[in-house]
This record gives structure tokens, C-alpha cells and sequence, in this order.
């Protein structure tokens, strides 16, 4: 079985051809990197896999069934958790607030449902514990570090019982010590059986966990090699298009 | 939990409601009345004070809705039209239907009047927040051209009359929105529950935590999963209804429904939600600033009455307060550095 498979993804926002004929597969608990140069189109496949836009070409199946997602929720709902590239998290919000956002738990109090704080709060404490990251559920988003804002958009995915995760560049813009917090993460999940699509612009993290490395250049894959087969300099050549293909 | 080293506990001083611009200006509330106290000791008469907790609640209830739709980083100039308009329209439903049948069955005549009157403010706020929910218009224009339709319909259709409340039961009507219970005046009594269903709502619903989301990142909002558009309806339509619901207050205090009814109110409304600590660029507010910045207002109001300032003076005074209380709040927020 194979979890993901892309055929001929192609999208165009107007004029722009952001992606075409890109076609890869992901497999249940594999770890896939996603690299390319800026513009080249990773978050843009990213948003078709979780549903956000639809692809103006090209067929998507999950667990071999063709899938339409045509929102967010149906992504989910099928097994599809995203960190995204700006975290889509709100600041003004605690981190609790956060990872509960659109799928809040509620008790029942005189016919009427209300947020239930505790079991929110708790149930937060313990994917941070799991996620070893020094967050506090009730603390504002706006004043916390760039690792625990990435740490609360990590918890938020572990909510529900995701089959895939797909990630946008979590480790840019964190210290050396967080990256290192989220490659143990993204090595757990996999452990678990979860697959990661993991979209980076650093090598090392690529390197460190992925089990295949695909390119894409101006909207097209270039290569999709297994990293026991590869090395960052090809990699680096086809991104940089110094390698047409590999 | 663990000694987390980069995690910076906050002193108490200034985390959560201490911190807040709400907070502060209770402070200056509380000293101000103080001052006026001492000042003007007429100002803690019975009946100054009853004019004072009356007169801000008609405010007060609109700058719920007023600040419910801040918080998502919208804004309702509609507000004082609409009270117009809702009075009108309970006015005239009042009257005509007093002497028919309707009147046989006790407060038949009231209760349709008065759902009428709230239906003209839903109605109002329903088409703005479709327009701004569903066509992406900015809240701004909408809702000032919205100002202009709705106060040219008052006009239109009184002929710039005003609509007196005649009728059977005009003086249920008067108990019912100008009496007071235990003492206490009734638009305050109205004030006092809209504000804590208003809080239960925000704090305690999912719903109300949409609504923070909203104006905290909107984008991030629907993403995941948050029904923007509704809820940014939703918002709308309770402001319209909070304006109904106060102007046909204020149409009972009055005994009459002049055309020109809260003409002019969207800006101390909105000044009231903004000096209680809403944030026009979203994402932050509640129904204790709403009552606190409207009672502000209030008070100087009242204050410079008391010591027989030019009551001209009080556009100005009113205008200085609302900078002062967004300047004070910019410059603590840059001292904690965010
Ligand atoms: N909403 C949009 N409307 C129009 N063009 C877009 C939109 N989003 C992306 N593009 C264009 O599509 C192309 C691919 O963008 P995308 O964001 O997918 O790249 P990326 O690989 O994620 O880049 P980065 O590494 O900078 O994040 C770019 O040319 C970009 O300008
Ligand atoms: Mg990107």
C-alpha cells in the first residue's frame, strides 16, 4: 500500500505555473524531504496535499482512493495534519487555544456546551511533555520563542490521529538546539507510524532523517532518490539546476 | 512542571487582566470619580448618579456589539443609525397596532414592537456582515455607507418627524425601559446581563474563541477549520441587534422617537469599546472595557457639567482620552517589548 501518490499535479495560479507533471509516492512512517529554491513550489504542493487549494491538473489518492479535497477539514478528516510554513497560529491566543482552534473540547453545562479549560489545558500539557518542548498551554503565542511557536503547531497535528503530516519548513528561523528538538520529533513520529513530508532548505535536516529526497525545480520534480543513493552535493546541483536530473 | 530555563515567567504585574488597558483605565475611572466626588460632592446624589449608570448604558450596550466586531479587526459605523431606524420602526408598530386587535391580548402589542424594532437592527447588521464576510467590502466603507442608508430611511420615512409612543400599553413600555428595579435604573439592569452573556460568550464558547482568532490572524483562522465567514456575519448581526436593543431604550426614555434619533453615537461608541482597551487592528477586547471605557466617557461627561465647563468642551476631552489611552497602552507594550 502506499499512503500518498501525486500523478501529474500541475497548478497555476493565473498566469503563473507554479507546479506541473510533479508525481511522487509516500509510504506509510516514510520520511520524505521536499527541497527546491525559493519559488520553486514546495508550499504550494503542500497546500494541494492538505487541501487549501485545489490542483488545476493531476490526480491525488490517499490509501489508494482518489481523493477532492476541497477544504482543510477534508484533509484532516482523511488523516492529513499540516505545520505550515507561517505556522498559521494566532497570536493573540494561548497555546492551548491554539492547538484546540476549530476542534475545541467542550462539556456540558445547564443544555449548553461550553470549553472545557482543564481538559484543553491538560491534554496540551502532555503533547508538550511528549514533544519534550518547554511550553506552557496557557501562555499568550505572542510571547513565545520561535521554537515553542513551532512546538505548538507540531502539538496541534498530534491532536488527532494523523496518518501523514506534511511540514513547511520547520526548522527555519529556530536555534541550532531546536532544530535538533525537531528531528527527534519528526523521528517519533515516525516511529509511530506517521509519514512526514518534511520541506527544508537545509541540508543536514534532510540528510539527517529523510528515508528519499525529492526536488522540484520551477514546478518541476528533477529527482526522487533515496538518501542512502544521494549526497548533498547532487542535491544542492539539482536544486541549483548545476544537474539537470539524477 | 520542570525549571524551565528559556521559559521567562511573567511577574504578576503584568501578565493577563493587571496588564491589561482595561485595567488601567478602571484605575483612572475610579480615580476620577474619586476627584469628582470631592470636587462636586453632588455628583454622588441619587439622582446624578442614576443620570450617570442611565445615560452610559445606553452606550454601553451598543459598545458590546461595537467591540465584538473590533475584536475581529472590524468596525460598524452603522451603529447609531441603526438605533435610529429600530426605534422608529418599534415606534410606529407600537402605535399602529394599539388600536387593533392585536391589543386584547396583554403585551401582545409590546412584544411585537419591540421584536420588530430588534428584527430592523438584525437585518441591518445581516446585510453588512454579508457584505464584508462574503464579498471581502472593507468594514469601513460598508458600514458607512450603511450609516447613510439607514439615517435617510429614518428621515424618509417619518418625514423628519418624530414618532411619539402612544398606545395602550405605552406605559408598560416605560416601565419596561425607563422604570427601575431595586433601585437600580433598567437600562443598567439590561447592561449588567447583556455583559455577562457577552463574556460567557467570549471566554467560554468556541464561537467567542473564533472570534479572538479571527482578529488575531484571520488567514491562520481558516485554515483550521474556523467558519470565518459566519462568524464575521455573526458579529455584525449582534451589533445591530445591541443598537436595536438600545434604541429602543432610549425611545422609552425619550417618550418620543425624533428622526435624528443617536445621531452621531457610532463615535462615542466606538470611542467607548477603544478607550476600554478593544484594539482596532483586532484580537483584543471585552464587555468590561465596553462598560468601562463607556462609563468613562460618561463621567467626564458629567464631571464637566458638574463644574460648569462650555459643554462644548466635551468633544475635545472625549477626543484627548481616546489618545491618551491608546498612547498609554503603545508605550507600556513597547516597555515589555513586544
Ligand atoms: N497565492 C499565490 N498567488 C499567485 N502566485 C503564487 C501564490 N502562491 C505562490 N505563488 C507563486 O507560485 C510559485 C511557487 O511558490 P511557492 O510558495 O509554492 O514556493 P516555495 O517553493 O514554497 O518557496 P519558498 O522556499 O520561498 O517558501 C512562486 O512563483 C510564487 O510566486
Ligand atoms: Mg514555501
Amino acid at each position: 500500500m502506499t499512503l500518498l501518490t501525486l500523478e501529474d499535479v500541475g497548478k497555476s495560479y493565473g498566469a503563473v505555473q507554479a507546479l506541473s507533471n510533479v508525481s511522487f509516492q509516500v509510504g506509510p512512517g516514510e520520511i520524505v524531504g521536499l527541497m527546491g529554491d525559493n519559488g520553486a513550489g514546495k508550499s504550494t504542493l503542500v497546500k494541494i496535499i492538505a487541501g487549501v487549494f485545489r490542483q488545476s491538473e493531476g490526480t491525488m489518492r490517499f490509501q489508494d482512493k482518489e481523493v477532492h479535497f476541497h477544504a482543510p477539514v477534508d484533509a484532516r478528516k482523511a488523516g492529513i495534519e499540516v505545520v505550515h510554513q507561517d505556522l498559521a497560529i494566532a497570536d493573540n491566543l494561548s497555546a492551548a487555544a491554539n492547538i484546540f482552534l476549530g476542534r475545541e473540547l467542550h462539556r456540558r453545562i445547564a443544555g449548553f456546551r461550553w470549553l472545557d479549560h482543564a481538559a484543553m489545558a491538560k491534554r496540551s500539557g502532555e503533547l508538550f511533555n511528549e514533544l519534550k518542548s518547554e511550553t506552557r498551554p496557557g501562555e499568550l503565542v505572542r510571547r513565545m520563542s520561535g521554537g515553542q511557536r513551532q512546538a505548538v503547531a507540531i502539538a496541534r497535528t498530534r491532536l488527532a490521529d494523523a496518518k501523514l503530516i506534511l511540514m513547511d519548513e520547520p526548522t527555519a528561523a529556530i536555534s541550532v538546539r531546536q532544530i535538533a528538538e525537531v528531528l527527534a520529533l519528526i523521528l517519533r513520529l515516525r516511529d509511530a507510524g506517521i509519514a512526514v513530508l518534511l520541506i527544508s532548505h537545509r541540508m543536514p535536516d534532510v540528510f539527517d532523517v529523510c528515508d528519499r529526497v525529492v526536488v522540484l525545480r520551477r514546478g518541476r520534480l528533477v529527482a526522487n532518490k533515496a538518501i542512502a543513493s544521494s549526497s548533498p552535493q547532487e542535491v544542492t546541483g539539482l536544486i541549483t539546476g548545476a544537474l539537470e536530473t539524477a | 512542571m520542570s525549571d524551565f530555563s528559556n521559559v521567562r515567567q511573567v511577574s504578576w504585574h503584568s501578565r493577563g487582566f493587571l496588564a491589561s488597558q482595561t485595567a488601567y483605565v478602571t484605575l483612572a475611572l475610579a480615580l476620577l470619580v474619586a476627584a469628582i466626588s470631592v470636587v462636586a460632592p453632588e455628583f454622588l446624589s441619587f439622582g446624578n448618579l442614576s443620570n450617570v449608570l442611565t445615560d452610559f448604558s445606553y452606550i454601553g450596550i451598543v459598545a458590546f456589539g461595537s467591540t465584538l466586531v473590533i475584536i475581529t479587526g472590524g468596525i460598524d459605523l452603522s451603529v447609531g443609525s441603526s438605533m435610529g431606524l429600530s426605534a422608529i420602526i418599534a415606534a410606529m408598530l407600537f402605535r399602529a397596532l394599539g388600536p387593533t386587535a392585536v391589543a386584547a391580548v396583554p403585551g401582545a402589542v409590546l412584544a411585537i414592537s419591540v421584536v420588530g424594532g430588534l428584527a430592523v437592527g438584525a437585518t441591518i447588521g445581516l446585510i453588512n456582515g454579508l457584505l464584508i464576510a462574503y464579498t471581502g467590502l472593507a468594514p469601513f466603507v460598508t458600514t458607512l455607507g450603511m450609516l447613510s442608508i439607514v439615517r435617510g430611511l429614518c428621515y424618509a420615512i417619518t418625514n423628519g418627524q418624530g414618532v411619539d409612543i402612544t398606545g395602550p400599553e405605552a406605559n408598560l413600555f416605560f416601565r419596561l425601559s425607563d422604570g427601575t428595579l431595586l433601585g437600580l435604573p433598567v437600562p443598567l439592569l439590561y447592561l449588567l446581563a447583556l455583559g455577562v452573556m457577552m463574556g460567557l460568550l467570549l471566554h467560554h464558547t468556541a464561537r467567542g474563541r473564533y472570534v479572538f482568532a479571527i482578529g488575531g490572524n484571520e488567514r491562520a483562522a481558516a485554515l483550521t477549520g474556523v467558519p470565518v465567514q459566519r462568524v464575521k456575519t455573526g458579529v455584525y448581526v449582534l451589533s445591530g441587534l445591541t443598537a436595536a436593543l438600545s434604541g429602543i431604550l432610549l425611545g422609552g426614555w425619550l417618550g418620543s422617537v425624533p428622526a435624528n434619533l443617536a445621531d452621531g453615537y457610532e463615535l462615542r461608541i466606538i470611542a467607548a469599546s477603544v478607550i476600554g482597551g478593544a484594539n482596532l487592528l483586532g484580537g483584543v477586547g471585552g464587555p468590561l472595557g465596553a462598560i468601562v471605557g463607556s462609563a468613562l466617557i460618561e463621567v467626564i461627561r458629567n464631571g464637566l457639567v458638574l463644574a460648569r465647563v462650555n459643554t462644548y468642551w466635551q468633544q475635545t476631552v472625549v477626543g484627548a482620552i481616546i489618545i491618551a489611552a491608546v498612547l498609554v497602552d503603545r508605550l507600556r507594550s513597547r516597555r515589555l517589548g513586544q
